[in-house]
């Protein structure tokens, strides 16, 4: 379904990405993981068009999408949530979703009923009518989520979805993310929590210092010593497994 | 919390329809001139609500739009001989038109905030000085009709007969200004002003409704163009693309609430109403006026950011602040 | 040909310094609050008449008043910023710009009514002198303005890389949450820079007036033209302010020969647009776009 190839992205003297490639299949949760500052964000803004790659391709369902404007690749089918969330301030949690809806509801009645559908799938019905900006953290997040599910993707990019939430909080999320997935939306997430890249990943992608470092199944990378030692440093991967066979 | 919001808007529109029909009751003709005054100044402030208010490009020029309508209505009558209703509605799209370059120009450039405010000022400085330059617009002089006090020529026999063609103008620019609201392009107008990065991701062609935006507050900045030169028959270069017009274009908005259907007419009404009671008492001087909008202006953004509309605005609880990484 | 263009040319460099050192107040007030200060026109015409008021009044010499004009005018920017500017903004970005648009409006139309328009000039003995310059004959104090404000310029450019309070205020560009865990006092710091930028006013005003006039609408026509100085030099550059101030004179000077007094004008007005459209981030951007 969406097809990276040799991503790169240079920031003056910087290389944020550095010819990173990626697949994701229809129909997966696939996870980009990788240690803080790795170039994750980057690939997502190159992938949704917010900015375009030094080279490298991105294409979407067979069709090149490479540069194209943001707006024009939601209207495609991908839609990318943002990591600090900020939502429309002045308005109430269903206006706030229905901006999403209206990409597919032009009438203003239609938009705001299918964003309370929206909102009561992700369980927000009771905040509907409230501010957005009265939300806590976690009510924030849930509402980026329910803003991009209106606009009915077919692929949907979460950045750090997790992040800021405590773990019961995580909990609660985690199957509303697999149910979303359930009803026919791919998912390509960037995550920091371990816990649901392992339970909602089928497949994950790891980005260190803007290369793609490795590939497989979240059990396999947890053992992978090159993940291991982009994570945890130079030779921990060696201390780690000196301590098993000690212990 | 949406109930008070909704009581406000009850009052106010009861409050400025009360107003709005005085001229026919009590008003002597010197008052009725004065609310048609009041009435192209809403008009001004309507239009540049669209995109100040609700889209959050406060622009610091907007008399370019009003100037450039009444300018083209006007010579279209004098150098054209065309009848005044079809001046009128040609300039009405020379409103728009205007709009919509300066918007391409400055969205396509990606120019917000400040930019964008300086921009629009530099715009209208530039037609003001081209104004005064060439004999065709009058040159300092400034163009001025002559008299025909028929409704043929869109001129008017008696004060409250003018009163009754703004008042009509102003209403439909209140339907058109509910209208947007109430509509996706309102919605996406708004989200565009509190976030524009989120609204693209969520699919909006930005530009597009920027660009748009821009064109029919040029159209309405028009009809208040349209509806000076009528009135009074006379336009000059200061008059037109003045400094004066555009902050009039903007105080009543921002005095009233920006962003809110009523706030614009508000804000003109209570403005220019105090203005006027202040010149009553402490004796009317060139300037003294502008100093007492200015004044306003200053009180109402320590005390009453936003505007007086916001009097009605539920307070919410503390933001909880984005997180950030 | 020639003989009108070089006249032309080193007039409008004349003039530009004067622009170059109102643009440099402004630029720094730009770099530092991240304000785009919309009294900054209205500032420098009440400097005008306060120098003109100074000589009117006490007699005093423009060039004698400028140190007291210097530090007055410091005073009333530091009080500015303190006490309307930051508590009537609440600190929003839009509502800032507002504030100094009201400002602008009370002061320009305080002035209109106290001083009326008339135009105001000063005597000076010496104001006729004229100095040759090549083909060109250059009146006297038009020399000493260009002479004094790149001295103020460099005046200005010491303070702020060598002294104290002008690193605090350079800190606070670029970092100001650092900056405010390192002990520099903000409000303090950024009182004394608008401070500064409106002694920059006071400074330009002692010079323009033995050349030039007051009236209450002056100060508006420098507004544009400080705007797009700053703009085209570079926001928060100093060089760009000096160069984009010379700049334009030389534009503006140009323009007046060839398009006469009125259409002239729009020469500035053409920079301005085309460079926030096509180069928005000014010739010496000192931190690259805004």
């Amino acid at each position: 379904m969406l097809r990276v190839q040799g991503l790169t992205k240079r920031f003056g003297g910087v290389v944020a990405v550095d010819n990173a490639s990626l697949d994701v299949a229809e129909g997966r949760i696939v996870a980009l993981i990788g240690p803080n500052g790795a170039g994750k964000t980057t690939l997502f803004t190159m992938v949704s068009g917010f900015q375009k790659p030094d080279t490298g391709t991105v294409t979407y369902q067979n069709q090149d999408i490479t540069g194209m404007a943001p707006h024009a690749i939601c209207q495609m089918g991908v839609t990318r949530t943002f990591q600090i969330v900020q939502p429309f301030a002045g308005l109430s949690v269903r206006e706030n979703i229905a901006i999403g809806s209206h990409l597919h509801h032009p009438k203003r009645a239609d938009a705001l009923a299918e964003a309370a559908v929206v909102a009561e799938s992700l369980g927000m019905k009771a905040m509907l009518d409230r501010p957005a900006q009265d939300l806590t953290v976690a009510g924030r997040k849930r509402l980026e989520l329910a803003r991009a599910l209106a606009t009915r993707p077919k692929l949907l990019l979460l950045d750090e979805v997790m992040a800021g939430l405590i773990p019961s909080e995580v909990l609660e999320i985690i199957p509303m993310i697999r149910k979303i997935r359930d009803s026919g939306v791919t998912i390509l997430l960037i995550e920091h929590v371990m816990q649901a890249v392992m339970s909602l990943s089928e497949e994950a992608y790891v980005l260190a210092q803007g290369k793609m470092i490795a590939h497989g199944t979240p059990q396999q990378l947890v053992a992978d010593p090159t993940v291991i030692e982009a994570y945890l440093g130079h030779g921990a991967a060696e201390r780690l497994k000196a301590e098993h066979a000690n212990a | 919390m949406i109930k008070r919001e909704h009581t406000g808007n009850v009052i106010v529109a009861v409050l400025l329809g009360v107003c709005a029909l005085l001229p026919y009751f009590v008003l002597s003709a010197a008052w009725t001139g004065f609310a048609i005054n009041i009435l192209i100044f809403s008009l001004l402030a309507l239009a540049w609500n669209i995109t100040g208010g609700f889209g959050g490009m406060m622009s610091f020029g907007h008399a370019v739009l009003f100037g450039s309508s009444a300018y083209a209505t006007a010579m279209l009558q004098l150098h054209l001989g065309l009848n005044a209703w079809l001046a009128g509605a040609v300039a009405l799209a020379v409103g728009a038109l205007v709009g919509g370059f300066i918007g391409a120009l400055s969205f396509r450039y990606g120019l917000r905030g400040s930019y964008f405010a300086l921009v629009t000022l530099a715009f209208a400085e530039v037609f003001r000085v081209l104004a005064s330059s060439f004999t065709v617009t009058g040159g300092g002089q400034g163009l001025s009709l002559p008299l025909g006090r028929e409704l043929a020529n869109l001129q008017f026999a008696s004060r409250l007969d003018n009163y009754t063609f703004v008042l009509i103008l102003v209403l439909i620019a209140l339907a058109i200004t509910i209208a947007v609201r109430r509509s996706r392009f309102g919605a996406y107008l708004i989200a565009i002003r509190e976030n524009e990065e989120a609204a693209k991701a969520l699919g909006i062609n930005t530009f597009r409704v920027k660009v748009l935006a821009m064109t029919l507050s040029g159209a309405m900045a028009g009809t208040a163009g349209v509806a000076y030169l009528q009135t009074f028959l006379f336009v000059d270069s200061q008059i037109g693309f003045g400094t004066v017009m555009s902050f009039e274009a903007l105080l009543g908005p921002i005095i009233g609430g920006a962003g809110t259907v009523l706030g614009p007419i508000l804000g003109s009404l209570v403005l220019h109403t105090l203005g006027e009671v202040a010149r009553e008492s402490i004796g009317g001087a060139p300037g003294l006026n502008l100093v007492f909008y200015g004044v306003v202006l200053l009180i109402i953004l320590r005390f009453l950011p936003d505007g007086l509309m916001g009097i009605f605005k539920p307070r919410s609880r503390a933001q909880a602040k984005p997180e950030g990484k | 040909m020639l003989g009108l263009i070089v006249p032309a040319v080193l007039n409008g460099l004349m003039s530009g310094a004067i622009y170059a050192l109102v643009a440099l107040g402004l630029t720094l007030i730009y770099g530092v609050l991240h304000i785009i200060n919309f009294a900054h026109g209205s500032l420098l015409m009440l400097a005008l008449y306060a120098v003109y008021f100074l000589h009117v009044l006490f007699g005093l010499d423009p060039y004698v008043a400028l140190p007291f004009m210097v530090a007055g005018f410091f005073a009333l920017g530091y009080a500015l910023q303190r006490g309307v500017i930051s508590t009537f903004s609440h600190g929003k970005d839009s509502n800032i710009l507002l504030v100094t648009l009201a400002l602008s409006i009370i002061i320009d139309n305080l002035a209109l009514y106290f001083f009326t328009s008339n135009t105001r000039t000063v005597d000076l003995a010496y104001a006729f002198e004229m100095v040759e310059i090549g083909p060109a004959f250059i009146p006297l104090p038009r020399l000493i303005a260009f002479i004094a404000a790149l001295i103020f310029a460099g005046l200005l450019w010491f303070v702020m890389t060598r002294t104290r309070t002008g690193k605090a205020i350079r800190a606070i560009a670029v970092e100001k949450r650092g900056a405010e865990l390192m002990g520099i006092n903000v409000k303090h710091a950024y009182a004394m820079c608008f401070g500064i930028g409106t002694a920059c006013l006071a400074a330009a005003a002692c010079l323009l007036l033995p050349t030039f006039y007051v009236t209450p609408q002056v100060g508006y026509a420098f507004v544009l033209v400080a705007f797009t100085t700053v703009v085209l030099g570079g926001m928060g550059s100093f060089v760009g302010a000096l160069v984009g101030g010379l700049l334009l004179g030389v534009v503006e000077a140009l323009c007046g020969l060839f398009l006469g007094e009125t259409l002239g004008q729009i020469g500035i007005f053409a920079v301005f647009i085309l460079t926030l459209l096509f180069r928005p981030a000014g010739l010496f951007s000192p931190r690259g776009a805004r």
